[in-house]
């Protein structure tokens, strides 16, 4: 299971980039894996809404389980990965590429110190695991 | 994982093949191995083999054998013959639904009830508290291994490793014999929609049998299957699951299983409730749906009619045959044909839903 070191992670299992005033999201590499098959995603908020950090801005499902997307921070949405309503199997394919689902331009930048690095988010995997 | 879950004789395999292991019943069962789409589509494509050891086995035994499984159930067992099975429900005074089962004519004088894994404890318990001196109910759950091999190639793999003839087994029949060279019960049965067979063995015999049909069925790409994709395979069939589309509050009427309420044979536990129902009309029945919207239906979810909660969806999924969201749900008379219309709440979002005719996928051979 692959975890760039690059991106920051939540206690969600999501990950996010974060270029300059933007940040993109996406669901780790272990939480597409324990999801399983994805068939839907969707309940997206609109390309310019105000969202706040820990907002429910989206559902995914696989063929057994729903799953909240929460947002990891509080900001504008500036675009919405809209190849994903018809081939949510991205998600499972290539959860850091073509699998992911939004962008925020970041309104509080005091938040992304709450982001988990990928240390600290392996860790966190193994607390869960044991 | 706990380690108090019951293992069945397959868990090893399970375990080697990778597979998703989840407390079922608890049993340890595999929840999937390469992923509930890939394997739901290897079962519709060609075959798949499915571990349903955790099923429970209930034994009817004795001169008036007969007389007690025809109390029991409310399908019609005199119509059997030996060899051949029913799929039926078993009601309540209340007739609310204890159990759906099948029940396998090896004689008589002896029955076999093949019924839920959640189930088990409490139809033994039930089954019991009928018990006649001429006929002796016995819980056999502990002395069977079962496996499902389902798809259009089940036949001439399973073939290769019995004596039984199976190119002269009819649907729902049954024989003994000889697989992989150990005793078996095989019957023409499944829980897919798809030709296939499920095979009882002893749990010892269990582990050869795989095997041989894993062997065996390497050509035609036989792979393990999960509980995910049996489950997305009775959806798509509308074959009900206990606890979801049936309860004890649940009649078999309302959940279309009329076919197999046999209301002209002698008395049986729930028949007066259903012989009134049934003359009084039903007021809500369960119904196959495809949600329209974009979304998933998912068991217990509202389904609403002008706004206000009217029913309540009971299986739903992504139908991996259809690509489309599908689902089982009851809804209030006038609902029940194929082009009305509904609302689903799906987590506070109404999400349009159509009533289809079932199955949602039949079969091309």
């Amino acid at each position: 299971m692959e975890f760039p070191p690059e991106l920051k992670y939540t206690d969600d299992h999501e990950w996010v980039l974060i270029e300059g005033d933007v940040a993109t999201l996406g669901v780790t590499d272990h939480a597409q894996d324990a999801l399983g098959d994805i068939v839907y995603l969707g309940d997206l908020p609109e390309v310019g809404d105000e969202v706040s950090a820990k907002d429910v801005i989206g559902v995914i499902e696989s063929v057994k389980a729903t799953s909240d997307i929460y947002s990891p921070l509080s900001g504008e949405i500036v675009e919405t990965n809209e190849t994903l309503e018809d081939a949510p199997e991205q998600v499972n394919e290539s959860p850091y590429g073509d699998g992911w689902i939004l962008k925020i331009r970041i309104a509080d930048e005091g938040e992304l110190s709450e982001l988990l690095d990928v240390a600290a988010y392996e860790a966190l995997l193994e607390d869960e695991a044991s | 994982m706990t380690d108090t879950l019951k293992r069945t004789p397959f868990y090893e395999f399970h375990v080697g093949a990778g597979g998703r292991l989840v407390d079922f019943a608890g049993f340890s069962m595999p929840l999937q191995f390469e992923g509930i789409g890939k394997e739901h589509r290897a079962v519709r494509e060609s075959v798949g083999l499915c571990d349903v050891s955790h099923m429970g086995e209930v034994e009817i035994r004795g001169p008036e054998a007969l007389a007690l499984t025809q109390r029991l159930i409310t399908n019609d067992a005199a119509r059997l013959v030996d060899g051949q099975a029913l799929y039926t429900p078993m009601c309540l005074p209340s007739g609310g639904i204890v159990d759906d089962v099948l029940v396998y004519r090896y004689g008589e004088d002896r029955f076999l009830f093949v019924v839920n894994a959640a189930n088990a404890a409490k139809d033994a318990a039930w089954m019991l508290e009928h018990q006649t001196p001429g006929a002796q109910v016995i819980d056999r759950s502990e002395e069977f291994g079962q496996l499902a091999l389902q798809g259009r190639h089940a036949q001439t793999i399973l073939q290769q490793i019995t004596d039984i003839d199976l190119t002269d087994m009819a649907f729902y029949h049954f024989a003994e014999g000889s697989v992989a060279g150990v005793p078996a019960m095989v019957s023409r049965t499944g829980y897919t929609g798809e030709d296939g067979f499920e095979i009882y063995m002893g749990p010892d015999a269990g582990p050869p049998i795989w095997e041989a049909l894993m062997d065996r069925g390497a050509s035609r790409d036989l792979v393990p299957i999960g509980l995910g994709a049996r489950d997305t395979l009775r959806l798509e069939m509308k074959m009900a699951l206990y606890g979801n589309d049936i309860t004890e509050d649940t009649t078999p009427l309302e959940a279309t299983l009329g076919w197999v309420v046999k209301l002209d044979k002698d008395d049986f536990i729930g028949r007066d409730v259903l012989a009134a129902q049934k003359e009084q009309g039903l007021t809500r029945r369960l119904v196959a749906f495809e949600l329209t919207d974009k979304g998933v239906p998912r068991h217990g979810y509202p389904v609403l009619i002008d706004g206000e909660v009217a029913g309540e969806v009971t299986s739903g999924a992504m139908s991996p045959s259809l690509g489309k969201p599908i689902g089982l749900a009851y809804v209030p008379k006038g609902y029940w044909k194929p082009g009305r219309t509904f609302q689903v709440d799906v987590r506070g979002k109404h999400k349009n839903a159509v009533v289809v005719k079932p199955p949602f996928y039949q079969r091309d051979y």
